[in-house]
């Protein structure tokens, strides 16, 4: 367990809250006044906190939990965390002395905690107890798999089909069409169990309205979409690990089944993109052994944040597997062995050109990759026109922000933190430009949340 | 970035030589856009490969180039890059007030809830406050809070010097990279750019001949605030030259640093061609008065007033004047009325309004001004002329008077409209020292209880007094036994919140139970009164907290 001093800061304890009106709700319970009975062991966080009732809320919090955070309150909110338990974590995090470390959690606390304790304990068990005895009909999952693969192979047919008119017939015509086409061609492909496919068709529908240089990027996406079609159908000549990346990215289920890598994993970034019908969270740690730079996604319905969270400046102690596919960095959280505690360290960075080989690079592996993962050090941001760039220190090469990075307001936090000063920035290096989302200041400060 | 071979996708602006000797032997980038456009069946690719469809081939040698032009990319060449942000020589703020200050706007940018506010205190309210005990210890603003810093101050503009003065030199580097926040270079001196040195005369000079107009407005305030007669000079040299608007605005910042040096300049002002220049001119006069004006105005004014002591007891007789003559619309008469107002009880308002209030004692037989204010007033005058006193009170600063003309805060006249209106208190409190007004303020609680009180809060200094502090406390407990509901006090409520000194929490703790229920109370009141005193002692500790936080010692 960790040593108890440590507690997470008020931004961090911000993060984990499922949307605005409960981090304003919670950053008003974080003060004294409401609480009593408060207290924090290993990881653990109890209070009492008065309402409106007669009675007051009993909350708890497991951050230790080897499967994520976790909240319980006598109150009948049905957002997790509550604003009571937001609340509680901003007072503990405050650290003055109003949530104090003691022994033992009162009863009301203690008895939650004990019985999530055991449940994990019972999972882990039956986890280790159930793998031998997993894949109880082997020929089934075959059959079902090849079934699959069938139709997947159909879909990707009659895709090939419909880019050979479009391109038969003109891209300009495309631009007339509107997204009515990609529509029916992307429920075609959900139709064929390829949401991959699917995924990327729904896309080429939106790049003619995309502005000066259309026609340009629709027939980069088509190509790679045609690379993808033709990745799939001669699957069994490509080597292992670019088949896995061609049948990650057609869409084809997969687990985490790499070999597990125990680490001290500092949280670089976390930043969800809502969807019309999801909202994925990616969350970018980095080793600081292994000095991997690894990738957790989770998804939540659409307008609720996805469960999982990690915030920004914490460093947990635990295992990561990865996805297969050659170059890809998703991987899964494993086993926890501690809470996460804010940690100091930052992760080695690299100048520009050496950024933008590596995404060269990691092409080799995945043509279809967007972006890969720098830390870009000492970098200072300069605008240039309308667009930013991100430009070395010590040299004359610059990399510019990419178009979704220059409307965030995280672009003006990290103009304010450089101040025309050199600054350390983590963020998506690609072929639509930089992405930054975190930065450190030269000097010792916190890391500063981009996004 | 820059791609490869030749078409740069937007925001790459910056080609490569390097990469463009290594463009495929067959078909240029470019080349495969405007086939693809085009459509393969009006036009066949150059080359294709035998035995592929044309436009499968086309697909081929596109996904080649593509995956080729994504691999190569290069940096861009750096532009020019921004100066750097003048240092802040302030220490940090102490980890736990800058988590208060990540808090506090976080809040702002929560958006609004509607509704009843519950027992949680009001965090953006707190915001101004936190500002200026900041400010007061002198702390430097994390840099990455100056957006949200500075995005709060856009929109509330009674903020913006207080979160201007705590963002420091960085947020003025940082406004002028975004247009959003150029009104952070209105704000300070110089509208950001560097003004001359006051020494530099001739830097001075030829901004100020050649400067727009607001350089030139920045200039003069700043040198105004430093070497008055300098800025004064400075504007007389070519004060005939400038237009009428320019001349209003120019005159106004004489405002600031007012001394009887100024005399000559505003003198000649009033035979200016623009009324507005005049009226401005004689109003800045009559708040000096030694003045030539105010002498003027001393001996019209006490021409229409005198003592009659032919009666029982002495009475002010009042004989207002018959005319407005030219020399007195050149001192700032204005002859003409507004609608409804007879024009000699306009004149005579305004000539009492400008006379010194020196000349009063000696015109009726040398009483003080307490003296003066209770004597009565024949034929209904007394309204009108206690009136312009009141204004001749606050335009002069003069505590005697205000302290006259307010009278005691437990008079029964206090509570209503009488003569001097709630605004023109708070106005003639705000001439009086911090504790005597804060004195005055309990008094008039204590007697008239909080349903007028609001305006006069608001002229006293924070944290309030103990006194005060107390009265407030007690009305509040009043108000709530007398079975009203609490939000007819809100208004009150929220000051006490902002103002009430911390340490006056303690007497709150009998306030904070739900009472029970009387028959003649309003349905509930009780509870809603908990709450709300409730959400007093939070705020109340809150602030306490946070004062405490930035008086913590810096990390070292």
């Amino acid at each position: 367990m960790t040593e108890q001093g440590v507690r997470w800061t008020a931004d961090q304890v911000l993060a984990l809250a499922p949307d605005a009106a409960s981090r304003k709700a919670g950053g008003r319970l974080g003060t004294a006044g409401p609480w009593s009975e408060a207290g924090s062991a290993e990881g653990t966080v109890w209070g009492l906190c008065k309402g409106s009732g007669s009675r007051p809320y009993r909350t708890v919090v497991d951050l230790a939990g080897a499967d994520g955070a976790a909240y319980k309150c006598s109150c009948p909110s049905r957002k997790f965390p509550c604003k009571h338990a937001l609340g509680l974590l901003l007072l503990w995090a405050g650290g003055d002395g109003s949530v104090p470390v003691s022994a033992r959690p009162p009863d009301w606390a203690g008895q939650w905690l004990a019985d999530r304790r055991r449940r994990a304990e019972g999972r882990r068990a039956q986890a280790e107890g159930g793998s031998a005895a997993g894949s109880a009909d082997p020929e089934g999952a075959r059959r079902r798999a090849e079934r699959r693969a069938g139709r997947v192979t159909a879909g990707a047919t009659e895709l090939e089909q419909r880019l050979a008119d479009l391109l038969r017939a003109g891209l300009a015509a495309a631009g007339q069409a509107g997204y009515g086409l990609w529509d029916e061609t992307a429920a075609r492909m959900v139709d064929a169990q390829a949401p991959g496919l699917a995924a990327r068709v729904r896309e080429l529908g939106a790049i003619p309205a995309s502005g000066a240089g259309w026609p340009s990027r629709l027939l980069e996406e088509c190509a790679l979409l045609h690379l993808l079609d033709q990745g799939w159908l001669r699957r069994d000549l490509l080597p292992d690990a670019l088949a896995a990346t061609v049948r990650s990215r057609v869409g084809l289920p997969a687990s985490a089944d790499g070999a597990p890598v125990r680490d001290r994993w500092l949280v670089l970034a976390q930043y969800d993109t809502p969807d019309a019908k999801l909202t994925t969270r990616r969350i970018w740690l980095h080793g600081a052994r292994s000095g991997h730079t690894r990738l957790l996604l989770s998804y939540g319905a659409a307008g609720r944040a996805p469960e999982q969270s990690l915030p920004v400046g914490l460093a947990l102690d635990a295992e990561l597997s990865g996805y297969p596919g050659a170059g890809r960095s998703r991987a899964a959280l494993g086993e926890r062995f501690a809470a996460p505690a804010p940690a100091a360290f930052r992760p080695p960075g690299m100048g520009t050109a050496e950024a933008v080989a590596r995404y060269g690079e990691a092409l080799r592996d995945d043509p279809w990759l967007e972006s890969v993962p720098v830390t870009l050090d000492r970098v200072t941001p300069v605008p240039d026109g309308d667009v930013w760039q991100l430009a070395d220190a010590d040299t004359d090469s610059a990399l510019p922000l990419s178009r979704a990075a220059r409307s965030r307001p995280g672009l003006w936090r990290l103009v304010a933190l450089s101040g025309g000063a050199p600054v350390k920035v983590f963020g998506e290096c690609g072929h639509r430009g930089f992405t930054p989302l975190t930065a450190w200041p030269e000097g010792p400060g916190e890391a500063v949340a981009l996004c | 970035m820059t791609a490869t071979p030749a078409a740069t996708p937007p925001g790459n602006p910056v080609p490569t030589p390097a990469e463009s000797s290594s463009a495929p032997s067959s078909a240029s980038w470019e080349d495969l856009v405007t086939t693809a456009l085009l459509g393969t069946d009006r036009r066949p690719p150059a080359s294709g490969a035998p035995g592929r469809p044309a436009p499968v081939a086309l697909l081929d040698a596109a996904a080649v180039a593509t995956v080729r032009r994504r691999a190569g990319l290069r940096p861009a060449r750096a532009a020019r890059r921004p100066e750097r942000a003048p240092e802040d020589p302030r220490p940090a703020l102490p980890a736990a007030a800058a988590r208060r200050l990540a808090t506090l706007l976080a809040d702002r940018s929560g958006g609004t809830s509607g509704g009843r506010r519950g027992s949680s205190p009001d965090l953006m309210e707190l915001l101004p406050q936190w500002l200026a005990a900041a400010n007061t210890h002198g702390y430097a603003a994390p840099s990455h809070t100056l957006p949200a810093l500075l995005d709060a101050a856009r929109g509330r503009t009674d903020l913006r010097p207080a979160a201007l003065a705590f963002a420091g030199p960085r947020a003025l580097w940082l406004a002028r990279l975004n247009p959003d926040w150029r009104f952070v270079l209105r704000a300070a001196p110089g509208g950001g750019s560097a003004l001359p040195d006051a020494g530099d005369a001739e830097a001075v000079g030829r901004l100020w001949r050649e400067g727009l107009f607001a350089e030139r407005v920045a200039l003069l305030g700043s040198l105004r605030s430093r070497t008055p007669a300098l800025a004064r000079d400075l504007l007389a040299s070519t004060w005939a030259a400038e237009r009428a608007e320019d001349r209003l605005m120019f005159l106004d910042s004489l405002r600031a640093g007012l001394s009887a040096d100024d005399e000559p300049f505003l003198e000649q002002a009033l035979g200016d061609r623009s009324r507005n220049v005049r009226t401005t001119a004689a109003e800045l006069l009559s708040a000096l008065p030694d003045s030539a004006l105010a002498a003027r105005m001393a001996v019209r004014a006490a021409a229409c007033v005198a003592l009659d002591r032919m009666g029982d007891a002495p009475v002010i007789v009042v004989e207002a004047p018959l005319e407005c003559d030219s020399g007195m619309e050149r001192d700032g008469v204005v002859a003409a009325p507004p609608a409804g107002r007879g024009e000699r009880s306009w004149w005579l308002g305004q000539l009492a309004e400008a006379a010194p209030l020196g000349v009063w004692p000696e015109r009726l037989g040398g009483r003080t001004a307490r003296e003066i204010v209770a004597l009565p007033v024949a034929d209904d005058w007394q309204g009108e002329l206690h009136a312009a006193w009141c204004r001749a009170a606050v335009r002069q600063g003069n505590a005697e008077w205000s302290r006259a003309l307010l009278g005691s805060p437990s008079a029964p006249e206090a509570g209503g409209p009488g003569a001097v209106s709630l605004a023109e208190r708070a106005k003639l409190l705000a001439t009086l020292e911090p504790a005597e007004r804060a004195g005055w303020v309990a008094g008039f609680i204590a007697t008239h209880g909080l349903s007028e009180a609001f305006q006069l809060l608001g002229v006293c200094a924070v944290p309030w007094a103990p006194p005060l502090g107390r009265a407030v406390v007690d009305a509040l407990n009043i108000a709530r036994d007398a079975g009203s509901y609490p939000w007819s006090f809100s208004g009150v409520m929220g000051l006490a919140e902002r103002c009430l000194d911390p340490v006056e929490a303690t007497r709150l703790e009998a306030l904070l139970a739900v009472p029970d229920e009387r028959e003649d109370a309003a349905p509930g009141a009780g509870g809603y009164w908990a709450e709300a005193f409730q959400r007093l002692a939070v705020t109340l500790r809150l602030r306490a907290e946070m004062t405490a936080e930035l008086g913590a010692a810096p990390p070292a």
